[in-house]
């Protein structure tokens, strides 16, 4: 299953690294492979703190984006004249661009964890509310309605009903969200940090390595894809119903 | 007050453009621990007579009461199953069947031990921990009656349970849910559109007419107990059936004679 993409990426970079070899392209243009690959091994031992600042700035702004985008839209689906109020704010939210945010919240919070952190929540919990809010009001009528045909109270009607609906919707969200997370974190970093890996990138490009700068993207990209990965796999745990195999197909 | 179902009077208007009138005046009353099957045409408001029983419909006019309590607008008096199926797919198998009971406050434990027991009995015995989404539809139908009956409710509401079942399971299951019902003694509804079902299993069974419902006939079924498929072809059996068709002949225009299956037309 992963043969076809490995064979392409072997295939693209063994074009690149010919390419710029025939047409004497400089390093401070685009390196080669095999440079960037020195180059990795050079700064593989300052990576890891690194990658750790970056994935902790954006779990943590991931963790805060889920807290305000799920309470986001328990309250505009309990109270519905909420949503006509809050949805404009809500896409409003979305485009400030995060440039021209990240000094600002370096300038109030100064250069420390929370202005990352807060651009990751804010960047992140868009999907969420919006996925979430979508899938709270999509819940089967009928189902609901079974429910408080037993008796269910409010709040039985939203943990064995409501909750377990929109889960699969909250994931499709989250998905979303944890894809940009690591991104949104870079892009704080870049105003000023003291680690991470937007800094490693603005050290690395004043430097003109821009063999250094593509170690830091490709390294974004893996952390990038492994946070996508961990929150499939959660996703997986917390609804196995939706994995099942039926007549040894998957779904 | 009567313990049982009492119905007084009930009618129902949905609200829409046009709006459409469900029952119109109906009253009834099933005594405590009797079957009572209701049968009429597709449209006929059973289901919506159901749904105001469970007390999840408010009715425009008219009173309903369970055992004496007042049952509009308050559900949860009842053990209701409805016309479709309803699991919950990320519940698995035994959890789906404890649903209702654990809403009812019936420890955990203990449901999963009346269901474990009555598994074997609805045929789901080895699937208590697959999936609803791996059962078939017969399935699905006996899981769903398995939940209501483990709901701790003194009156059953069952809006056509076995439609989805082959004729062979759903024979067994007629006989099996008068032995079930002869031990438990609680009052039942089923609503059906198969005649034979309504006498096979039921005490009493009412005819409802075309939209809008009302009550066109009442029938005693004196027959003993428990009866099988083969007692439909009793003379005593017959002559009943014969009752309900010409009540149903009454209410069916003649225009649309499909409304009742063809091959129980053919009664002497
Ligand atoms: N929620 C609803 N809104 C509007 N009309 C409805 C609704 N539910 C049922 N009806 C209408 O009321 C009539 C009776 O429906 P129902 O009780 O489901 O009949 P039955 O179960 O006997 O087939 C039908 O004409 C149906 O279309
Ligand atoms: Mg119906």
């Amino acid at each position: 299953m992963a043969a076809p993409p490995v064979a392409l990426i072997v295939l693209l970079l063994a074009a690149w690294e010919v390419g710029v070899r025939t047409f004497a392209v400089p390093g401070y243009m685009l390196p080669p492979p095999s440079d960037v690959w020195t180059a990795f091994l050079e700064v593989r031992s300052t990576l890891p703190d690194h990658i750790r600042t970056t994935m902790t700035e954006a779990i943590v702004g991931l963790g805060f984006a889920i807290v305000v985008g799920v309470a986001f839209a328990a309250l505009v689906v309990s109270i519905p004249q909420l949503r006509r109020a809050f949805y404009p704010l809500l896409v409003l939210s979305q485009n400030i661009p995060m440039i021209v945010m990240a000094p600002l919240l370096v300038v109030w919070f100064g250069f420390g964890l929370t202005p990352k952190v807060l651009i990751v929540a804010l960047v992140g919990f868009f999907p969420i509310a919006v996925a979430t809010t979508d899938g709270l009001l999509r819940a089967d009528r009928d189902l609901i309605e079974l429910v408080r045909g037993m008796g269910a109270g409010r709040w039985q009607v939203l943990r064995s009903v409501l909750v377990p609906s929109a889960l699969p919707s909250f994931f499709a969200g989250l998905q979303i969200s944890a894809t940009y997370a690591v991104l949104a974190a870079v892009i704080g970093e870049w105003v000023g940090a003291s680690s991470g890996l937007g800094l490693f990138i603005t050290r690395a490009q004043s430097a003109f390595r821009v063999d250094r700068v593509l170690v830091a993207v490709i390294v974004i990209a893996a952390v990038s894809i492994a946070m996508f990965a961990a929150v499939h796999l959660i996703a997986r745990l917390a609804m196995p119903y939706r994995y099942v195999s039926t007549e040894g197909e998957e779904r | 007050m009567t313990a049982g179902i009492s119905v007084q009077h009930l009618t129902h208007r949905f609200a829409g453009a046009p709006p459409v009138l469900a029952l119109d005046g109906l009253s009834l009353e099933v005594p405590q621990g009797r079957f009572a099957a209701v049968v009429g045409p597709s449209g006929s408001g059973k289901s919506t007579l159901l749904r105001v029983l469970a007390g999840l419909l408010r009715p425009s006019e008219g009173r309903a009461a369970v055992d004496g309590h007042e049952v509009i607008g308050e559900p949860g008096g009842v053990s209701f199953m409805p016309q479709r199926d309803l699991l919950l797919p990320w519940r698995r198998v035994l959890a789906n069947a404890t649903l209702g009971a654990e809403i009812a406050g019936v420890p955990r434990a203990e449901a999963h031990e009346r269901a474990e027991v009555l598994m074997e009995r609805f045929g789901l015995s080895g699937f208590e921990q697959a999936w609803p989404s791996q059962l078939s539809g017969g399935m699905r139908q006996r899981l769903a009656l398995l939940r209501t009956f483990l709901m701790p409710r003194p009156v059953l509401l069952l809006d056509e349970p076995f439609g989805a079942l082959d004729a062979i399971t759903r024979r067994e299951m007629h006989a099996w849910l008068q032995e079930v019902w002869r031990r438990d003694g609680r009052t039942v509804m089923l609503v059906t559109h198969d005649i034979e079902e309504a006498l096979v299993l039921a005490d009493v069974v009412y005819i409802l007419s075309r939209r809008p419902g009302r009550l066109v006939a009442t029938i005693d079924v004196p027959l003993p107990r428990p009866r099988t498929a083969r007692d439909t072809t009793t003379p005593a059996f017959v002559e009943l059936k014969a009752r309900v068709l010409d009540a149903l002949e009454g209410v069916t225009p003649p225009e649309e004679p499909r409304a009742v299956p063809s091959g129980q037309r053919s009664a002497p």
